[in-house]
């Protein structure tokens, strides 16, 4: 019997005599007959190496571009070759989630050191072992924040279209009204926050540095939103983190964001990694598992999963949120490029990416796609152009291996990470000033 | 062990990235904060992880019989496809005509698992089981609000439910209503029926159920709940049971979600990622999260459902655990995969019969791809409980079963040998029982005190949440 499969016909005969039967379908009994399916539309059983073929020609479908000039969401980063040789270990990558403390020391005291690491880029007090992305991270910090009296939630029109997007699912679930901050010159315009703000207002999601690349006034929004009585919920970009100053420092509640950038691949869209803290405060409204550590009985440290009275398998439909597995292989990727970056690499790859982008917003204006807003930016950015000039800009770029900036409104979206050489950006400028001409 | 905070020295670090080959750049105000992250060799850091590592016991460190989590084996070949860079540096913002191969392996898994499930439409967003539960049942919402039916706010949940379908049901905005057991373990047609009226929205249920039972009465329970106005969503974490055997779109299901780190043998990871891909009748698919892949003459894009509910994640989901299922369904094809679905109800009922000698069964007859054991009747006269017997296992290198689980059964131990366990492996196991059982009998301290040779001894019970440390201090 092939396709992992261990069983010969002749065990299956011993087996089915032990359990009395003649044959497996007989223990189906309670099957009703007519439903038995007849014929799987399925093709036909292939072996290892007819798969291996087949698959493989489907990534060669793909294109793989030499240069990345995108990111709005997704970032390209150089990965140190111990990331991937680390978590590609057998039991690391096979095993469960670790109910069994005994047998799981290795991960939950990988979550452990993951949950410092996370409290630390951010400045919170407390993180969770991470939820499915960063947009149902966004979403999921809705639901901590909201409470009988405070039921609606503020997003700025400055975060990402899908966070946006994903936050107004999980408000058509629970119920929450989201409304959207308007944005002025590519930043969150405070007036129209004090606006919307009221007594009934549970949060306010703020990007930070928001989907076009802009910091924000942080500290600034957040005291116009605790005035109001609301919490302050910080979206934030991990690698920014190492530079910027951290929501623990503008007096976020909540930080949440996308952990992609921490030694994970595009890999078009997936797995990724939701990371999720917050201030001690709100400790018990996180959703997910949460690592802590005790002492064994022979006074040894060891780590348990812990405030397991939020979660799902104990309360039911009375849980902070239903997630159960979550991103854990990711979380423990993310600790291992952590760790073989340190602080130092990860302010060298933050600044990097700050000075290449602003080497190449420089290069592009030249090549005559200026800045489309004024303000402070990371590693990202938009210069201002009609969209059939954007259409020949990109289309250009990808006939010589560059995946250009992303078509948003009133121009491209670009993004510059440590990963790009000088050469490769002075290129993609001297291309896009020959599509322009 | 030591904490990767306390290896290495402060100042040491790895040459990973080149010099600034631009003028550099300073933020107008930058974090005052001091970041504290682990400084350390590469041999020292590659040390720790493998230190790690060895606390960990996954599939190939021994039996694995952790029922209702499907632990089968991984291939390799589908963690090497998903490790392609044609996959792993593709931007999920690119260009789809530069992406075409990406969008053909989820058009094609979604064809193959609507062919699986007997479902017409698919979406391969949601993340995990929970998140595919959540998203069903946001469907069913949409669905009766689109009909101008809002009265329907209630969702009927098994009590040997997993905790997920009730933590969904509220996270989709619904009242949950628990429906009692029979004593078989099934669904109470009687409590079913007083429940059902039109103020039902649907009804969530795992078939086979939670104690392994394939439900005979599964073609009355939809009907009940169809002519109610209610919808049927079908819970897939025990489809490895009935897959390519028998279709939840043919038992009367509108909705399901599937698990693919269970039935479609990827990796579990620790805890993720999954993937939760959750099908639909026609009459559902209008709200699919979008966007949806649609092909034409060999040609792929995305589109939106027409009344979508909008995204429920990022992009298309967790892409390369996608790969992983569908060179899983390619390897086994129309002919291997019902042999899947077999091999594990005859695996079961074999442990079933070996260990009904020695251990009282929660529910008798056969059973499907898993069975409950009650160590009630042991647990009283010797004082050794499921947990211990468990603990037990863990000093002879196997995964304990699932344990107090499910809640409608006491002190409980649920096994799920899966199809890629020899026989070999499972008389070996059987026979560890027996002994555990004497022992019980015999010396109850030594299962008390067990495990006494796995890398760290039983914990005790939490400390209170305000003694908890959740994050390592550097002071």
């Amino acid at each position: 019997m092939g396709s992992y499969v261990p069983n010969t016909e002749a065990t299956r005969r011993e087996m089915l005599d032990v359990i009395g039967v003649r044959s497996v379908r007989e223990l189906y009994e309670n099957v009703p007959p007519e439903m038995f399916l007849q014929s799987l539309d399925l093709p036909h059983e292939q072996s290892e190496l007819e798969v291996r073929s087949a698959v493989t020609a489907m990534a060669e479908k793909n294109r793989v571009f030499r240069t990345c000039l995108r990111g709005a969401g997704a970032y390209r980063h150089f990965i140190p070759a111990v990331v991937k040789s680390i978590t590609s270990r057998e039991e690391l990558v096979t095993a469960y989630t670790p109910y069994q403390a005994e047998i799981s020391q290795g991960i939950l005291q990988s979550i452990f050191e993951y949950q410092t690491m996370l409290c630390e880029l951010t400045g919170m007090d407390v993180s969770n072992a991470s939820v499915y992305d960063g947009a149902t991270a966004a979403a999921e910090s809705i639901t901590m924040c909201r409470d009988r009296r405070r039921s609606r939630a503020l997003v700025s029109a400055a975060a990402n279209p899908q966070v946006i997007d994903v936050m107004r699912t999980y408000c058509f679930g629970s119920g929450a009204e989201l409304i959207i901050v308007p944005a002025r010159d590519g930043r969150t315009d405070p007036e129209a926050l004090r606006a919307a703000l009221g007594t009934d207002t549970a949060c306010f999601y703020l990007q930070q540095p928001n989907y076009w690349g802009l910091l924000e006034d942080a500290a600034g929004l957040g005291e116009i939103v605790h005035a109001a009585g609301a919490k302050f919920v910080m979206g934030v970009n991990p690698i920014a983190c190492a530079l910027m100053k951290t929501p623990g420092e503008c007096g976020a509640d909540v930080a949440v964001g996308e952990g992609q950038p921490l030694g994970l691949d595009t890999a078009f869209g997936g797995p990724y990694l939701g990371f999720m803290t917050a201030s001690a405060a709100m400790m018990r409204q996180l959703p997910g598992r949460i690592v802590g550590q005790t002492r064994d009985v022979d006074g040894a440290l060891g780590y348990v999963l812990t405030l397991t009275a939020r979660e799902q398998h104990i309360r039911r439909e009375k849980a902070s949120s239903n997630i159960c597995s979550n991103e854990q292989l990711c979380a423990f990727a993310a600790g291992v490029y952590l760790s073989a970056m340190g602080a130092d690499g990860l302010r060298q790859a933050a600044r990097l990416s700050l000075s290449k982008a602003h080497y190449l917003a420089g290069r592009l204006e030249s090549a005559g796609l200026p800045l489309l807003y004024s303000g402070e930016f990371f590693h990202e950015f938009v210069t201002a152009c009609s969209e059939k000039t954007a259409r020949t800009v990109c289309r250009a770029l990808e006939r010589n291996g560059i995946l250009g900036g992303l078509p948003v409104e009133g121009g491209l979206l670009w993004c510059a990470t440590e990963l790009v050489t000088r050469a490769e950006m002075d290129r993609a400028a001297a291309i896009a000033k020959e599509a322009l001409a | 062990m030591k904490l990767i905070f306390e290896k290495g020295t402060p100042g040491q670090h790895l040459t990973l990235l080149p010099e600034c080959d631009v003028p550099e750049a300073a933020l107008r105000e930058e974090r005052v904060l001091p970041l504290r992250l682990p400084h350390v060799g590469e041999n020292e850091l590659t040390r720790h992880y493998k230190q790690l590592s060895d606390r960990v016991h996954g599939m190939n460190d021994g039996f694995y019989p952790l029922g209702s989590c499907t632990m089968k084996y991984n291939p390799k070949i589908d963690e090497e496809l998903a490790a392609l860079p044609g996959f792993t540096q593709i931007h999920p913002l690119q260009p789809v005509s530069s992406a075409q191969g990406c969008l053909q392996v989820l058009y094609t898994a979604e064809r193959e698992l609507c062919a699986v499930t007997g479902m017409d439409a698919m979406t391969l967003q949601p993340a995990a089981g929970a998140h595919g539960e959540f998203t069903g049942l946001l469907l069913i919402k949409a669905y009766h609000l689109r009909r101008k039916d809002p009265g329907r706010t209630k969702i009927l949940v098994p009590d040997s439910a997993h905790g997920t379908n009730p933590a969904s049901a509220r996270m989709a905005g619904f009242d949950v209503v628990n429906i009692p057991s029979s004593p078989d373990g099934c669904v109470d047609l009687e409590a079913l029926r007083a429940a059902a009226g039109p103020d039902t929205a649907g009804l969530m249920l795992t078939n086979p159920n939670t104690v392994g039972i394939f439900d005979k009465n599964i073609l009355k329970i939809t009907e009940i709940i169809h002519k109610a106005g209610g919808l049927c969503y079908y819970d897939g974490a025990n489809l490895n049971a009935i897959v390519g055997v028998v279709r939840p779109g043919d038992m009367g299901f509108d909705v399901c979600h599937l698990n693919l780190h269970k039935t479609f043998a990827t990796p579990h990871g620790g805890g993720g990622p999954g993937s939760g891909p959750v099908g639909c009748k026609a009459a559902l698919a209008e709200f699919l999260p979008a966007p949806q892949v649609e092909e034409r003459a060999g040609r792929y894009r995305f589109v939106t459902p027409r009344h979508s509910i909008g995204r429920v994640r990022g992009f298309s989901g967790n892409f390369t655990v996608v790969v992983r299922a569908l060179a899983y369904l390619m390897t086994l094809g129309r002919e291997r995969l019902p042999e899947a679905a077999e091999n594990a109800v005859l695996n079961a009922n074999y442990m079933k019969a070996r260990l009904s000698e020695c251990c009282e069964m929660a529910y008798p007859g056969f059973c499907m791809h898993e069975f409950v054991m009650t160590l009630e009747t042991l647990h009283r006269e010797t004082g050794v409980s499921a947990l211990d017997i468990a603990k037990g296992l863990l000093d002879h290198g196997v995964h304990p079963p699932t344990m107090y689980f499910p809640l409608i059964v006491r002190e409980a131990l649920m096994i799920e040998p899966c199809e890629t366990e020899s026989k070999e492996t499972m008389d070996s196991v059987c026979g560890l029982f027996v002994r555990l059982f004497a022992d019980a009998r015999t010396d109850p301290q030594s299962l008390h005190d067990a495990p006494l040779h796995t890398r760290a001894p039983r914990p005790p019970a939490p400390p209170p949440p305000r003694h908890t440390v959740l994050r390592y201090s550097f002071d």
